[in-house]
């Protein structure tokens, strides 16, 4: 389009999106607010992880159009559209693959996954586990509510022993995967979990979490009352905070071996690992300048210089 | 660059045509016989500025070309059959986001794990239908090693121009062939980029109808902070239930490729004006199909040859005016007939279309057009 038509346009058309002068909450430069309101369900723990993850943006002062969401399908898959940032929402596992994807596209971005149980270790979990390995430069916050929600309560491979879901009528037999375990060991250098409940610390957390140069991880247990609470009985999603309350255990530095999660008994939450490692890109740039010398432009760099 | 005389792959070619077209990106997945593109672009890209990743799968690659686009790079991956199988996915999701992309699907035998090093041209039909649901995108076939330059170029030209993915077409014997080519200086390319947006952020809409339906692109991070979605969404990217908007998004996708095909088809005639037998092959069997046709014409026989190079969208309005004139059609090709059926889409009812199909593995030779031409009269 020419200049000239653009100011037709401009003149003549209302904006794409209105922004109302006064902001109605205290979040809303953050919110698509005319996508509201949203799809989850009231006392759902989604909710709470965008406003700690949005808190911590707003904390560590990070440009808004530096910042990406991406995000899978499920509940939380949706929370990509409600956050006024560039935001990518995929298809169902491969939030993390896009986000590489999208982080090696361009190294300034910041780029963050928000990710469900069932999206990210079971039909994502391959790449969960080489982004990990590979050490590339994401954060992932992996929303576990113990079930698949959006499609109506079926079995995760999160569901704790004996837990029921409408795909384990009886009871669920198939082991749980501990995921603090799972990320620590396929090389995150951050992970950590909390509740829905621990608001303040969970937005340090993800604060943390974004600082970190490589691969992080926070875990954030969060209460779904319309599947998992009335399938199992366990009241409503108030009564699964006050659980969360009575029977998480801070253990910061616990062994990740030791903080798998059975039905309805202690959760251990805090800080697991946090060590120093080398990027994927700091990796690259500095194995392929000794080989190749000044043939090799380091990556990353050349592109800032572009944008 | 001044000009330079090269002897590579076809598979190389297409490497170097997509480094000659501004390709920076490229996550693939090791695949017979596929594997030398990424090979030869884990050398290329890091010395160009580029970023060459070998992902764990090729779901995982042809989503982290999907992320680069969006992140503002020109972007391909490169597999065959079961790899293009998995990546049926991702392709429907970049047809329905609108995001540019090239998958190059060197062709094996199939179905399933079928024969990896032989060379087969078995998803005609599956690049064109291979992920569910309505859509449209370009599939191109090469015949040559440099017409396999040439033509990576061209799939990165319509899929910035066009948003929308770009499959190349080409087969093991296309991909692993030896030729000399002559690498043009690299400038006096005629190179599309993607339209970006000059309005300002609250004015974009990043799936606006247009006239040409093609909406400007703004990369992520460029501050237009809007959102990409894989559901049926509307003008600003967000996930509809409206009939009205649904509609208009499903002809959006249709329109963008089927009203610009002027633009976007790309075929090769030989001997065709005054042709009574008329022989259509696309890829590596094309090359036998012209050396049937030469010596049939020497023979005095009045055989002429079309050769699709754009494979979808078929070139039916050509091919209908050539077939119009003519009293056989010949489709040859490595399957047991796919192209065939859209020939017969074409003119189904007056013609005798023949089918010369070998699925062995193996080329089809002159010798075998030519005979099955004669036993046809």
């Amino acid at each position: 389009m020419k200049v000239q038509e653009v100011e037709k346009i401009t003149k003549k058309r209302k904006p794409a999106v209105e922004r109302r002068k006064e902001p109605e909450h205290p979040l809303e430069p953050w919110l698509r607010m005319e996508r509201f309101p949203h799809i989850w369900c009231s006392t759902c723990g989604i909710g709470i992880a965008v406003t700690c993850f949005i808190e911590a943006v707003k904390k560590l002062d990070i440009p808004r159009e530096d910042i990406c969401v991406v995000s899978g399908i499920g509940c939380s898959g949706r929370i990509a559209g409600y956050i006024r940032v560039d935001s990518f929402h995929t298809t169902h596992g491969r939030a993390v693959p896009f986000a590489v994807g999208l982080k090696l596209g361009n190294p300034r971005l910041k780029v963050v996954v928000f990710s469900g149980d069932g999206d990210i270790v079971a039909i994502g979990g391959n790449h969960f586990i080489h982004a990990a390995r590979r050490n590339i430069d994401l954060t992932v916050l992996y929303i576990n509510n113990f079930i698949y929600a959006m499609t109506g309560g079926q079995l995760a491979p999160t569901t704790p022993l004996t837990a029921v879901a409408t795909t384990s009528p009886y009871g669920n037999y198939e082991h749980p995967f501990n995921l603090p375990l799972l990320a620590a060991s396929c090389g995150a250098v951050y992970v950590a979990r909390w509740t829905a409940l621990h608001v303040r610390r969970l937005t340090n957390s993800i604060a943390e979490a974004l600082q970190k140069k490589g691969f992080s991880f926070v875990e954030i247990i969060s209460p779904c009352s319309t599947l998992y609470a009335r399938k199992n009985k366990l009241g409503t999603g108030l009564d699964l905070m006050k659980f969360y309350h009575e029977h998480s255990v801070i253990a910061h530095g616990a062994d990740p071996k030791e903080v798998d999660i059975q039905y309805q008994s202690e959760i251990k939450v805090g800080k697991f690992v946090d060590i120093e490692k080398p990027s994927y890109l700091e990796n690259y740039n500095n194995y392929l300048k000794e080989k190749l010398g000044d043939q090799f432009k380091p990556y990353g760099e050349f592109h800032e210089e572009e944008h | 660059m001044a000009e330079q005389i090269r002897f590579i792959q076809g598979n190389e070619a297409c490497a170097e045509g997509a480094i000659a077209a501004g390709c920076r990106f490229f996550a693939g997945y090791p695949i017979t016989p596929s594997t030398e593109i990424a090979e030869y672009l884990s050398d290329r890209l890091p010395r160009v500025g580029g970023k060459f990743i070998q992902m764990e799968d090729e779901i995982g690659s042809i989503a982290a070309i999907i992320g680069a686009s969006v992140g503002g790079l020109k972007a391909m991956t490169a597999t065959s059959g079961p790899g293009f199988s998995l990546m049926q996915e991702g392709l429907g999701y970049a047809c329905m986001a609108e995001i540019p992309i090239v998958v190059v699907n060197v062709m094996r035998g199939g179905p399933s794990t079928g024969l990896p090093t032989k060379t087969s041209q078995g998803d005609v039909m599956q690049a064109r239908w291979g992920t569910h649901g309505d859509h449209f995108l370009i599939a191109l076939a090469p015949e040559s090693v440099k017409e396999t330059f040439y033509l990576t170029i061209k799939a990165f030209n319509l899929a910035e121009k066009f948003r929308v993915p770009v499959v190349m077409l080409m087969d093991e014997a296309i991909g692993h062939m030896r030729e000399k080519v002559v690498l043009p200086d690299y400038e006096s390319l005629k190179i599309e980029n993607r339209e970006k947006p000059i309005v300002p952020p609250e004015w974009y809409k990043p799936y606006e109808i247009t006239t040409d339906f093609i909406s400007p692109f703004a990369p992520f991070g460029s501050g237009y902070r809007y959102n990409i979605t894989g559901l049926t969404h509307d003008e600003m990217g967000f996930p509809t239930n409206n009939e009205y908007e649904i509609t208009q998004k499903m002809d959006k996708l249709r329109d963008k490729i089927m009203r610009a095909t002027s633009q976007i088809i790309d075929y090769e005639e030989m001997y065709v004006e005054d042709a009574n037998t008329l022989v259509i092959a696309f890829g590596s069997v094309a090359r036998s199909a012209k050396e049937a046709v030469e010596y049939l014409r020497a023979r005095r026989r009045k055989v002429g040859l079309f050769r699709p190079i754009t494979i979808w969208p078929f070139p039916e309005k050509r091919l209908a005016e050539l077939i119009k004139r003519v009293d056989q059609v010949f489709v040859v090709e490595m399957n047991q007939g796919q192209l065939i059926h859209e020939v017969r889409k074409v003119e189904c009812y007056h013609k005798k279309i023949f089918g010369i199909n070998r699925y062995d593995g193996e080329m089809i030779t002159p010798n075998q057009i030519i005979s099955k031409i004669r036993e046809a009269r």
